[in-house]
């Protein structure tokens, strides 16, 4: 900037002119409305805005003007700068709003593109209708028991009322283990842990125990040498087989269906006096045209499991008064509740490992 | 069992038009679940009748054989009343005899569709049929020649053969052994069936008193064998063949005719429930007697078999030695042949204990040992011996022998004690000490008193012991269908525990990094670990063994899950699915050898060491995971290349399940199988190791039918679960500004970045936020045996800013203990 005039007092300096002023300001003006996108404003911007512009060397000027015509000769320019200052902002913003919805046009994707880069995971089915009966039972006050899989041949046996010589023990095709004279068994039934679940809690006892179990049986379309049982046992004052009945049927309609009750038929089970088979109402037909029902086989009912009032000489092994508290036991195949609950004829493949069969069950069933 | 109806009628009426169906609905819901509905004719269709054969013009063929051209009188079944030509194979029938025809239009057994066709130069219209083409035995040596009296031709043949009987197949319990029996079922059905009345029990009869002339028999034994009762036939015609309806009613009940003696021993041990065993009279020598068996000695059975015995055993002897295996099986020298014309019946009751273990002891399961180790009716030995002898009279022609020998007398049925109440308070419903006592008579039972019943079983009945059997007895009775439906209240449950809720956190966070869950059987053979590559010493080897596994090549428990796993992972492969990530979770057997666990009275509760050491004589059995990969972690695509898995993907499987446990893993180097010997990490929490990672051995990849580079990890849970974080702290976080510091140093290969970091930690103190390993390095640059680490260092204090310096002192400390410890230089 020039140093102040003290030497003269010129009336007047060009580019300072009003005129000059407007001109320049109007030229401004029309170049950032011309200005097609934003480095073409960025130009615009230093040639018209800039230290080298027009009206920046003009106001370097004012300093030669006399004190009154330098206020309006600096008014003049301001007003004019102000003006442009606006005006390139204001051309700023719609040159970056159309920059912005160019680009964003320009970056469009195929959205329909396959996204799962990573392998997806899942449960095995038996684990999550496992989980399901056990969430029924825990949301009806129950806990989940539990006990081992090798097991004693007491507490397998002897203790459930089947002595060394009962029948019933040729019923169950058990896997014993070496030494024979060691005494254990793989357990053939979740049974056990009612033993275990005596012998450790006091009554009142609700419990169902979810859990793995061993038959010498050939491995074909309906039969594991492993299988999963789901065990209940209720120890309580006044347990009567209303209440067993009351179990099975809510349970019943939980996992298979509003509607679905359970129908006894009187059967054996050492452990358990009086003993029932159970029956599901077929959810498929309902038991109404079950001629050509394929999933009850035109009984209407299915077979789902056993159950009873708990033998007094099995409380008694277990060190539970039977002239106070009586209870209830089931057993239900959680193998076989699946295959039926999900229309499945072989139960090969719940123990194959092919990934497409568990992956097709997800996470929760 | 499996009994036809019509035989079970004749012991019990039912209301007029009762149907099978009824019938069998009533039976389930008591206690006989209906297993099947057959009869031998449901798959015959079509103009089945009798015919008289008019002609016969044997004719000799080419081949050897010669046929029958046959005319045959079917009435109007035929729709012209003209005779029918038929060619027929067989000879054993002359014109005049009556005959089974099926006529074109028929099909039999087999869907064997029959019509007129041209065969031998004759139009054969129809066929004359025998008895294993209408699907009724085995017999095929010629056709049926029916009585004269049969019927008349043109008739409908199904009546007279019984096709149309209906045979009804029960699942007995093994409570109901009386069930095994016409008698017992017929019981049933009267007390099961609305209306049923008038029972005619096979097994009360007027029976001949014993005498001194029977065959003498000496029972040593009486616990064994209680009663012995002996009887006699001479004169019997050992030709004489078994009448029709015997031989139906006895393969419909699924055993084989034989001869006539021995169907009749038979048929009156399905009528009766007692089996009976004929000896051949005339190879008896001298006195019956009944023993236990003594060492060394042994009986060759009817089966052929010779067997040694147990001193347990019962045995039937006489001055020969041993003549048979008493209650379970006959001997050979005795046997009934078909030349033996005196047959000693012998009707027995023995010890079912003594049975089930001899019958398990020598592995025979039959018809008599099923009945006699369950128990039977040990009051009706005479009344079966004297049913045997009037039958073998009435259809062998023989004379019964006047001795009748009775060795000892039935056990009393004990009297138990029933509550009055006892049924209600176990079923839930009202049911009147009445009611009750209705019940319990109806089913054979002696009832008195009141309040407290005193109830003494009927004989047939030996499992009906406890006060409480009888209460089954009653509600069934009263109907199971009657029960109310009532919910019990339980008291509030503690839901979960945390180590269930924990192993369901474990599922769902491998699920959620990918992994898919299976379940693999735990029965593993030496070579499973041989294909491991598990040296012998390996304590993995220590399997407990199955005593009668289901193969041989599976005969232990397996002591890791990786076999299973790693045989499923090769099955997806060798499936196509080329890409795979698998887990399992599940307990693995570890034998403590802990010695026997006891058999434990059952009078009792066991004392708190007893049931201690019960558990302590099972095998540790900890709860494990396992996974493994193979192929790629993630997919080639459009977002770029393909990432195949790698070691540290088993790694990480473990180390997400233990973050999401709350814990950290830390991994150091160790050679294990199977692993990669270079790239095998030791897992460890705070310092307790829980298990292994990596790559798996390239030959082991191979055992498996896995790609190379398949990866690894098995870790025991249970150790997991217990060190598991509960209540996690809420955690305090600084909002001061961060300064950060990047650190390279280069160390030897062969020390272990974990070392480094731990060093760096220790050494940058408590301004330290984080470490961060981002960049490894080896090249020329770095030097022959060299690796470059480099670290992001972040500080930040909890309550200021950091001073200008502070960081890089921090810093400087980390790299010194570094280089102290590891012999760390800091890059250039």
């Amino acid at each position: 900037m020039s140093g102040p005039n003290t030497d003269y007092d010129p009336v007047e300096v060009t580019p300072l002119k009003a005129e000059q002023v407007e001109a320049m300001r109007e030229a401004a003006l029309a170049a950032i409305a011309d200005a097609r996108d934003l480095d073409a404003l960025k130009q615009v911007r230093l040639d018209h805005n800039g230290d080298r512009s027009p009206l920046a060397l003009a106001n370097r000027e004012i300093g030669a003007l006399p004190p009154q015509a330098r206020k309006d000769a600096g008014q003049r320019v301001g007003q004019a700068r102000g003006a442009i200052n606006q005006a390139l902002a204001a051309r700023q913003a719609v040159l970056e709003a159309e920059h912005e919805e160019r680009m964003l046009v320009e970056e469009t994707v195929d959205v329909s593109l396959p996204t799962t880069r990573r392998r997806r995971g899942s449960r095995h089915p038996l684990t999550l209708q496992s989980e399901l009966i056990a969430d029924l039972f825990v949301a009806m006050g129950y806990e989940v028991a539990e006990g081992p899989v090798v097991e004693a041949e007491w507490l397998n046996f002897d203790a459930l009322n089947l002595g060394p010589d009962h029948p019933a023990r040729t019923m169950q095709d058990t896997f014993w283990t070496e030494p024979a004279e060691d005494h254990l068994v793989l357990r053939t039934q979740t049974s056990p842990v009612q033993a275990r679940t005596m012998l450790t809690r006091t009554p009142p006892i609700y419990v169902v125990c979810p859990g793995r179990v061993f038959r010498t049986d050939e491995y074909d379309a309906t039969h594991s040498p492993m299988f999963h049982q789901v065990e209940g046992l209720v120890v309580d004052e006044g347990i009567t087989m209303a209440h067993l009945k009351g179990t099975l049927d809510h349970f019943a309609s939980q996992l298979f269906g509003d509607g679905i009750t359970t129908r006894f038929r009187p059967s054996y089970f050492p452990f358990t006096e009086p003993s029932a088979e159970v029956d599901v109402l077929c959810f498929v037909c309902l038991g109404v045209d079950a001629a050509a029902c394929r999933t009850c086989r035109g009984e209407g009912w299915i077979e789902w499991g056993g159950c009873g009032v708990v033998n007094p000489r099995v409380l008694v092994a277990c060190g539970v008064d039977p002239e106070v508290y009586s209870g209830f036991a089931f057993g239900m195949g959680i193998d076989r509740s699946f295959m039926f609950r999900h229309d499945l004829g072989d139960l090969r493949p719940l123990f194959e490992g092919d990934v497409r069969f568990s992956s097709a069950f997800g996470t929760e069933i | 069992m499996k009994a036809s109806l019509s035989w079970i009628l004749d012991y019990v009426d039912v209301p007029e038009g009762t149907t099978t169906e009824h019938l069998t609905d009533r039976l389930t819901l008591t206690g006989l679940k209906l297993e099947a509905i057959e009869s031998p004719g449901r798959e015959i269709t079509g103009p089945l009748v009798i015919g008289r054969v008019l002609t016969m013009e044997p004719e000799p063929q080419k081949n050897g054989k010669t046929i029958n051209w046959c005319t045959v009188d079917v009435g109007d079944a035929n729709g012209t009343g003209e005779p029918q030509g038929i060619v027929c194979g067989a000879h054993n029938f002359e014109p005049g005899d009556l005959v089974v025809t099926v006529l074109p239009g028929g099909v039999l057994p087999g869907g064997f569709e029959i019509g007129a066709r041209k065969t031998y130069g004759h139009m054969s219209a129809g066929m004359i049929c025998s008895a294993r083409e209408l699907g009724l035995g085995d017999d095929h040596d010629g056709i049926i020649v029916l009585p004269a009296d049969a019927g008349e031709p043109g008739q409908d043949a199904r009546a007279v053969l019984g096709l149309d009987e209906e045979t009804i197949e029960f699942e007995i319990n093994p409570d109901r052994a009386y069930a095994l029996s016409l008698r017992g079922i017929a019981r049933e059905v009267l007390v099961s069936v609305d209306g049923a009345s008038n029972l005619r029990d096979p097994a009360v009869r007027d029976t001949p008193a014993a005498n001194a002339d029977g065959h003498p028999v000496v029972v040593e034994d009486a616990e064994g064998c209680p009663v012995f009762v002996a009887r006699k036939v001479t004169g019997f015609d050992p030709t004489a063949s078994t009448p029709d309806f015997m031989v139906r009613r006895i393969t419909a009940a699924g055993m084989r005719p034989i001869s006539l003696a021995v169907d009749v021993t038979n048929y009156v041990m399905l009528e009766t429930g007692r089996p009976i065993h004929g000896y051949d009279a005339d190879n008896l020598e001298g006195a019956i007697v009944v023993r236990r068996a003594r060492d060394g000695e042994t009986l060759t059975t009817l089966d052929g078999a010779k067997r040694a015995l147990d001193p347990a055993d019962l045995v039937v002897t006489d001055d020969s030695g041993i003549i048979g295996l008493g209650g379970v099986m006959g001997g050979e020298t005795t046997e009934i042949s078909g030349s033996t014309t005196s047959i000693l019946v012998e009707a027995a009751h023995w010890d079912a204990v003594s049975m089930f273990r001899t019958g398990r002891r020598h592995k025979i399961t039959s018809e008599a040992g099923k009945r006699n180790e369950r128990g039977v009716d040990p009051t009706i030995c005479e009344a079966a011996a004297d049913r045997v002898v009037e039958l073998l009279v009435e259809h062998g022609g023989a004379q019964a022998d006047p001795g009748v020998t009775v060795v000892g007398t039935p056990p009393q049925m004990p009297v138990v004690e029933v509550p009055g109440d006892l049924a209600e308070r176990v079923s839930g419903m009202p049911i009147s000490e009445e009611r009750s006592i209705e019940c319990l008579r109806a089913i054979g039972c002696e009832v008195s008193g009141s309040g407290t019943l005193s109830v003494t079983p009927p004989p047939w009945r030996p499992d009906l012991t406890d006060a409480q059997d009888f209460s089954e007895e009653v509600v069934r009775l009263v109907g199971y269908d009657r029960i109310p439906s009532v919910l019990p209240t339980p008291p509030s449950g503690r839901g979960l525990t945390r180590a269930q809720q924990l192993r369901r956190r474990i599922g769902r966070t491998l699920a959620g990094e990918g992994f898919v869950e299976v379940v693999t059987f735990p029965f593993v053979g030496t070579t499973d670990l041989d294909d491991l590559g598990v040296p012998a010493d390996d304590p993995r080897r220590d399997l407990l063994q199955l005593s009668n596994p289901l193969s041989a090549e599976a005969a232990y428990l397996t002591t890791t899950l990786l076999p299973g796993v790693l045989r499923a992972a090769g099955k997806n492969v060798g499936h196509g699915n080329a890409d795979v990530a698998i887990f399992e979770t599940g307990t693995v057997t570890l034998p403590r050898h802990a010695g026997p666990a006891a058999i434990l009275p059952v009078d009792r509760r066991p004392t708190e060491e007893e049931f201690a050491a019960l558990d302590a004589a099972l095998p540790a059995q900890p709860f494990h995971l396992a996974v493994v990969a193979a192929g790629d972690a993630v997919a080639g695509g459009w977002w770029g290349e393909a990432r195949p898995v790698e070691w540290a993907d088993a790694v990480e499987a473990v180390r997400a399940v233990a973050a999401a446990l709350g814990l950290d893993v830390s991994a150091s180097a160790v050679e294990l199988a199977p692993w990669h010997p270079g790239r095998c990490a030791e897992l460890s929490v705070e310092g307790q190791v829980i298990g292994h990672a990596g790559e798996v051995h390239p030959s082991v990849c191979q055992s498996f039918g896995l790609p190379k580079r398949t990866v690894a990890a098995e870790v025991d849970l249970d150790v997991l679960i217990e060190r598991s974080v509960h209540l996690r702290r809420a955690p305090a976080f600084s909002s001061y500004p961060v300064a950060k510091e990047d650190v390279a140093l280069v160390v030897d290969s062969s020390v272990a970045a974990a070392d480094v970091e731990a060093a760096l930690r220790e050494g940058a103190g408590e301004l330290l936020e984080s470490v961060r390993l981002f960049d490894v390095f080896t090249g020329e640059q770095v030097g022959e045996g060299r690796k470059s680490l480099a670290y992001a260092l972040r500080f930040r204090a909890a309550d200021r800013t950091l001073k200008e310096g502070e960081a890089a002192t921090a810093r400087d400390a980390a790299i010194a203990l570094a280089a102290e410890r590891t012999g760390a230089v800091q890059r250039a």
